[in-house]
C-alpha cells in the first residue's frame, strides 16, 4: 500500500525540528524511517507532518561524557556494528547491532528512532535496559534525561512529552571486569524476537541486570535472577538459577505457552554470561 | 509536492513528487527505471534493495524527498562495474534467477556482501542474505553464484568450502 499523505519537513538544526514538533499535534518524528517506513506503507500510522532528523550531524555522532557515551540519536545500527563509534560495552552493543534486521535496515535504522518507537520485541530497548541505560531528550522547556527503562511503558508507549525529541541515548561506560550474556530466538533471521535476554554484569560499578525481552510486553528485569547475579559477581554461576528464574517469570505473569521459550532463552543468555 | 533532485545512476535527475512517494516509486514511475522492483512495501522482502550513497537500502520504505542530493545506483547504473559483471556471470552460469522478481536486490546485496566483507564463508552469506527473499531458487544457486565471485576475488579461498559446493 501507499501512506497517506502527509508534508515533509527536514530539519535543518536541533531548533528547527523542535519548531516543527511544536506546531502540529499530528506530527512526527522520522529519522531513519526503518518502523515507521512500514507503518505509514500500512497505514498504521498517519501523521500529517514528518520531521526529518537524520541530517542533523550532532544527531550522527558519539562522545564521551563522563562515565557514560552520548550516542546521538541518529547513529544508525550499522555505524554501531562497523565500530564506527566508541565500544563502551565490552562488545555487547556491536553484536546487538550485526544481529538488527538486516544490513539494508541497518544502513538507516537509528538507536534513537527504534527507543522511541518501543516495538518491545526491538533489540535496542532489551539491550540499554540491561544497560541501564538512559535518553537525553530536548523539548519546549530545555533538556531533560531519564532512564530507558522508565521511558518505555509498554508496547509503543513511551512517556515521550509534547514536541519532545530524544537527542543522545546515554550508555555506560563498562569496567574492564565487566561481562554480558545474550540470547535471541527468532522464528526467522533478521526477524523480530520471540524472546530475547540480555545479561549485564559489572561488578565495579554495581550493575547487575538481565532482562527479558517479549513480542508484546515491556522488557521486564528479571530482579531474582539479576540479584543472584550480583550476588556471584565475576564467579560462575554454581548452580543454573533455574529457580530465580522461573520465579521471575511466575512475577512477569509470563504466558504458559510461553515459558519454556521464555525460560530457556534465559537460561542462555546466563549461560553465555559466564562462558 | 515537492522538487527533489536526486543523482540516479550518475545523472541528476530533478521531478516534482508527493511528500509521501517512496523513493521506489520514484525511481520506477518518474525516472522510468523498472528494474528496481516493489514486492512487500514494508521493508522485509528485499525486492526494492538499491544503494543509496554507497550502501543498500530499502527504496520502498525510504521516501524520495529524504534521498535528496543523495546518490542513487540502481540495477540499471552499473556500466563498467567488473563486481557487478561478475556476479551477472555466476548468477547466470548457476541459474541462480527463475522469474527475476528478486534478482535486482539480490545483485544489490550480494555486491554489498562481496564488496563489505573480507572474510566470507557459506553461512555468513546466508545470513546476510537473510533479508532478500527468493521464491524460484531455493537460494542455493544464489549463494553459489556469490561464492564463486569471492572465490575469484580471493583465490586463497577456492580450496574452501566454495568447491565442494559445485559438486
Amino acid at each position: 500500500m501507499k501512506p497517506a499523505g502527509f508534508t515533509y519537513t527536514r530539519a535543518a538544526t536541533l531548533e528547527d525540528a523542535l519548531a516543527s514538533v511544536a506546531s502540529s499535534a499530528a506530527g512526527r518524528v522520522i529519522a531513519g524511517g526503518q518502523s515507521l517506513g512500514p507503518m505509514l506503507n500500512l497505514r498504521v500510522a498517519e501523521p500529517k507532518l514528518l520531521v526529518d532528523v537524520s541530517r542533523l550531524t550532532e544527531f550522527r555522532q558519539a562522545s564521551i561524557e563522563g562515565d557514560v557515551l552520548a550516542i546521538g540519536a541518529g547513529v544508525t545500527h550499522a555505524q554501531i556494528e562497523d565500530g564506527e563509534i566508541a565500544d563502551v560495552t565490552r562488545g555487547l552493543m556491536r553484536f546487538v547491532a550485526r544481529g538488527i534486521a538486516y544490513r539494508a535496515v541497518r544502513n538507516r535504522g537509528t538507536i534513537g528512532g527504534s527507543i522511541a518507537h518501543a516495538d518491545p520485541a526491538a533489540d535496542w530497548l532489551t539491550t540499554t535496559i540491561a544497560l541501564d541505560a538512559s535518553i537525553r531528550l530536548s523539548g519546549a522547556a530545555g533538556q531533560r534525561k531519564i532512564k530507558v527503562s522508565d521511558f518505555v511503558r509498554g508496547p509503543l508507549d513511551t512517556a515521550i512529552g509534547d514536541g519532545e525529541i530524544i537527542t543522545h541515548v546515554l550508555v555506560p561506560c563498562l569496567s574492564t571486569s565487566a561481562c554480558w550474556g545474550h540470547a535471541k530466538y527468532a522464528k526467522k533471521l533478521g526477524d523480530f524476537a520471540q524472546s530475547m535476554a540480555v545479561a549485564v554484569v559489572d561488578p565495579d560499578r554495581r550493575l547487575a541486570r538481565i532482562v527479558l525481552g517479549q513480542r508484546a510486553e515491556r522488557p521486564t528485569l528479571m530482579r531474582r535472577t539479576s540479584e543472584l547475579l550480583a550476588a556471584q559477581g565475576r564467579r560462575p554461576l554454581s548452580i543454573a538459577p533455574r529457580t530465580a528464574i522461573e520465579s521471575d517469570l511466575a512475577e512477569a505473569q509470563i504466558d504458559a505457552g510461553d515459558w519454556t521459550m521464555h525460560r530457556a532463552i534465559l537460561e542462555r543468555a546466563v549461560q553465555d554470561l559466564v562462558a | 509536492m515537492k522538487t527533489v533532485k536526486i543523482r540516479i545512476n550518475g545523472e541528476m535527475v530533478s521531478h516534482p513528487v508527493d511528500d509521501r512517494l517512496s523513493l521506489a516509486d520514484f525511481v520506477r514511475d518518474h525516472c522510468l527505471l523498472t528494474g528496481t522492483h516493489v514486492g512487500c512495501e514494508q521493508g522485509v522482502c528485499g525486492a526494492c534493495t538499491l544503494m543509496l550513497d554507497g550502501k543498500p537500502v530499502r527504496s520502498c520504505i525510504t521516501l524520495a524527498v529524504a534521498a535528496e542530493g543523495a546518490d542513487v545506483r540502481t540495477v540499471e547504473g552499473y556500466r563498467d562495474a567488473p563486481l557487478m559483471d561478475a556476479l551477472r556471470i555466476a548468477f547466470n552460469r548457476r541459474h541462480a534467477l527463475q522469474c527475476g522478481f528478486c534478482t535486482p536486490g539480490m545483485l544489490a546485496t550480494a555486491h554489498d556482501i562481496l564488496s563489505r566483507i573480507d572474510e566470507l564463508d557459506r553461512e555468513r552469506i546466508r545470513t546476510e542474505l537473510g533479508g532478500n527473499f527468493c521464491r524460484c531458487t531455493g537460494y542455493l544457486p544464489i549463494i553459489e553464484a556469490i561464492e564463486d565471485v569471492y572465490a575469484q576475488r580471493a583465490p586463497s579461498a577456492v580450496s574452501k568450502p566454495v568447491v565442494q559446493a559445485a559438486e
